[in-house]
């Protein structure tokens, strides 16, 4: 994998406060750990931003690489990566998710 | 081709000795399964480590031949 990948990805994790990888778009996910993603961002009621991997090949298998995540989606916040779809949605039901983005300073959608 | 139940919960023990793994079938079409893996070497650790950890011990197949796997980990009470 090329470090331009891993490049890419950056400057793309530090443009956004929280940024999801995903499968397909906000309003039509294209896999069903994705719309679950999206529903548990929604109801936080933070904003953010996502990068469709479908849409670009190198960013789909680059990110594999990057966070050391075999799966997508993958959610970062500030920079940092926070896990997959079944740690967030663990995070989300202990309340844990909506604490971290308050500590980091996300702003609401 | 899938995977079957014994041979996750084979990989995740050779790898993480003391782990606890209970593999449920979610579909019934040994290709959707939830695994809750236990073990005392995940204490201290982030959630995404002990995930990655469990990713490792799949040596590949998560994401591949193993499209989807339920993943929860947690430490012995």
């Amino acid at each position: 994998m090329s470090d331009d990948v891993h490049a890419r990805i950056a400057e793309a994790v530090k443009a956004a406060d929280v940024l999801l990888f995903m499968k397909g778009t906000p309003l039509f996910p294209q896999c069903g750990f994705s719309s679950r993603a999206i529903a548990i961002l929604d109801h936080l009621g933070v904003e953010y931003a996502t990068v469709d991997v479908l849409q670009d090949q190198a960013i789909r298998q680059g990110i594999k690489s990057y966070s050391d995540w075999p799966t997508i989606p993958q959610l970062y916040v500030k920079g940092e990566f926070v896990g997959g779809s079944d740690i967030m949605m663990e995070m989300y039901e202990t309340g844990e998710l909506g604490e971290l983005m308050a500590e980091k300073g996300v702003a609401a959608a | 081709m899938p995977m079957q139940a014994e041979e996750i919960e084979t990989m995740i023990r050779q790898a993480i000795p003391d782990a606890v793994v209970e593999i449920t079938d979610l579909a019934g079409d040994g290709d959707h399964y939830a695994a809750r893996v236990v073990s005392e070497s995940f204490r201290g650790l982030p959630r995404v480590r002990q995930h990655q950890r469990v990713y490792a011990a799949l040596d590949g197949r998560m994401g591949g031949v193993l499209h989807a796997l339920q993943l929860t980990t947690a430490t012995p009470d």
